[in-house]
């Protein structure tokens, strides 16, 4: 399917999940479905480092919390509408991750994986002790109740959401079909194969890292109006980490349908473990979950359907990329 | 151009206070098959890759074609026209076989200036290789469905897609019968004539004097010998280096 038909095709399915949500009528809905989206981008992001170059980053919370602060800040000097919040947390989390790029880019496998939780203890502890965002106790950020056209203001929190699933969807799916996404994948099979044959390897690896950096820092750029209060241990929370990680591995890391797989199914599970039992449990089911695709499928459910069901192995596959350059 | 293709220059490597390589002089004109060969241990590997740039040289200087390059990365050595097969195969695993000489045929060729291959193009000069080498069966193919000999010519083939003016054939043959020796050999010497300058690092003796115009003995890090197969094998320096006093 050509891009542009692709994009249109993902346009299409959002204004679906949005009317379909307004059928409902229950705000419970858009608010459940705001973190499911919120964790289809965040997958989508790791796995374009983690699942195209087979670089894992243990520090997507620090990406996602440079985009939620990034809004703190600009909250309290000069309020600006969401939309551009999140262009300037995708800008400032883009640069995170290249700077990270550059320190620990010549690092590999657990090196690179210790590198990058090392990097979100390191940003947790500035936020933690800059007070202009609140430091360890925390910002408030109070939500208008409603926005112009679309009325309810959560209504508005999960159509932005949903509109960056779409672009990192598609821009994950391009990514993969490209020459850029040929590279990543020698880069992944073997780094010092894939410089013998003329891939810049760094430089691909900078551009994964700043890419996936910045639809992190987009997903938390309108968290802080989610949620209403932000302090250093929500942003920085655990879970962002761990599901960014075992959403593409439960779903599969080779293509962007797994990511999206993966999303949907963990954290929707979450969301219902979280209202029928308690919240601690969501923690739970993905740590069980990922322990078995571990065991049982570590090609993930893409995997799985790809080896079972003969249909299934065409869809998402890649073609030849030939552009030129 | 007249000079020498590959021109290295008193190049030293040490690994902390242990002398890899200490001031190797190697010229190797256009069109030229070398041998290079000796004990292991001798600085053979860490001399391809202080030349492919894998790794950095501590002094001296590798030219190629009158231009500086020590100071290049891999890739972009590559795209000058130096590539290299690894000792042990290094597939990409997750492409076929075509996709594999794809790599090269987008990230060097296509990134010369001036060049710029079609779809069509890459296919033909993939599939041109692949048949060169004998895997053109196998085109569809994954690496894990490769004998170990095919293996080995897809590692060269993969080198050769980067259209090099030096190919670096590094241990090609190693574990291979003596059939596949002879065939990997005839392959090398194809890709010769077609005005690929080779250098071919190898233990495998017979194969060695088939191939080479000119042998290269490296032991200890230094150059003991350089000249014609015929008159090196009968240097009593080298006959020393391997089979001692």
């Amino acid at each position: 399917m050509h891009s542009r038909v692709f994009f249109l095709t993902c346009v299409a399915c959002a204004a679906g999940v949005f009317g379909g949500a307004l059928l409902v009528g229950n705000d419970y809905v858009f608010f459940a479905g705001y973190v499911v989206l919120q964790f289809i981008v965040l997958a989508q992001a790791w796995n374009i480092l983690g699942g195209y170059t087979g670089y894992v980053n243990f520090g997507s919370a620090a990406f996602f919390a440079l985009g939620a602060y990034t809004t703190v800040f600009f909250h309290k000097l000069y309020p600006l509408p969401i939309p551009l919040l999140m262009l300037l947390g995708g800008a400032v989390s883009g640069l995170a991750g290249l700077a990270m790029g550059y320190l620990a880019l010549r690092l590999r496998g657990a090196f690179f994986a210790i590198a990058t939780l090392a990097l979100a203890v390191v940003l947790q502890t500035l936020v933690v002790n800059w007070s202009y965002v609140g430091g360890a106790r925390g910002a408030y950020v109070i939500r208008p109740e409603s926005v112009w056209l679309i009325g309810s203001y959560v209504h508005y929190l999960f159509l932005l959401m949903l509109a960056l699933a779409v672009l990192a969807i598609t821009t994950a799916r391009t990514i993969e079909r490209s020459r850029l996404g040929f590279g990543f994948a020698t880069i992944r099979d073997d780094e010092l194969a894939a410089e013998a044959s003329g891939v810049p390897t760094l430089r691909l690896k900078l551009v994964a890292t700043a890419v996936s950096g910045a639809f992190m820092g987009m997903t938390g750029a309108p968290f802080p109006y989610y949620i209403g209060y932000v302090q250093p241990a929500s942003a920085f929370g655990l879970d962002y980490a761990v599901n960014s990680i075992a959403m593409p591995m439960i779903g599969g890391t080779t293509t962007w349908i797994g990511p999206l797989v993966g999303a949907i199914l963990v954290a929707s599970l979450q969301q219902w473990a979280s209202v029928t039992f308690s919240s601690e449990l969501g923690l739970l089911v993905v740590g069980l979950l990922l322990v078995g695709f571990v065991i049982v499928a570590p090609s993930g459910i893409v995997g799985l359907a790809r080896k079972y069901l003969p249909a299934a192995a065409r869809v998402g596959r890649k073609p030849k990329p030939t552009d030129a350059r | 151009m007249s000079g020498p293709l590959l021109e290295v220059a008193n190049l030293g490597k040490r690994f902390g206070g242990f002398v890899a390589l200490d001031g190797i002089n190697l010229s190797v004109a256009r069109g030229e098959r070398v041998g290079l060969i000796g004990p292991n241990g001798s600085g053979k590997s860490t001399l391809v890759n202080c030349i492919c740039g894998t790794l950095a040289n501590d002094s001296g200087t590798v030219s190629l074609d009158g231009e500086l390059i020590d100071r290049l990365e891999t890739h972009q050595r590559t795209r000058r026209g130096i590539a290299r097969s690894f000792q042990l195969p290094r597939p990409f695993a997750s492409l076929t076989v075509a996709e594999n000489l794809r790599v090269p045929l987008l990230y060097s060729v296509n990134a010369r200036p001036g060049s710029k291959l079609s779809a069509a193009e890459l296919d033909a000069r993939g599939a041109d290789l692949l048949d060169l080498v004998g895997l053109a069966g196998k085109a569809a193919h994954h690496p894990r469905d490769l004998t170990q000999v095919e293996m080995r010519k897809l590692e060269l083939a993969r080198a050769m897609a980067a259209e090099p003016r030096l190919l670096i054939a590094d241990e090609s043959m190693a574990g291979l019968s003596q059939v596949e020796v002879a065939d990997i050999v005839a392959l090398l010497i194809r890709l010769n004539e077609r005005g690929v300058t080779i250098i071919m690092i190898e233990h495998i003796m017979r194969a060695v004097m088939r191939f080479s115009q000119r042998l290269v003995v490296l032991v200890s890090g230094a150059k003991i010998a350089d000249g014609a197969p015929d008159e090196v094998i009968r240097d009593h320096a080298v006959e020393r280096a391997y089979l001692g006093q």
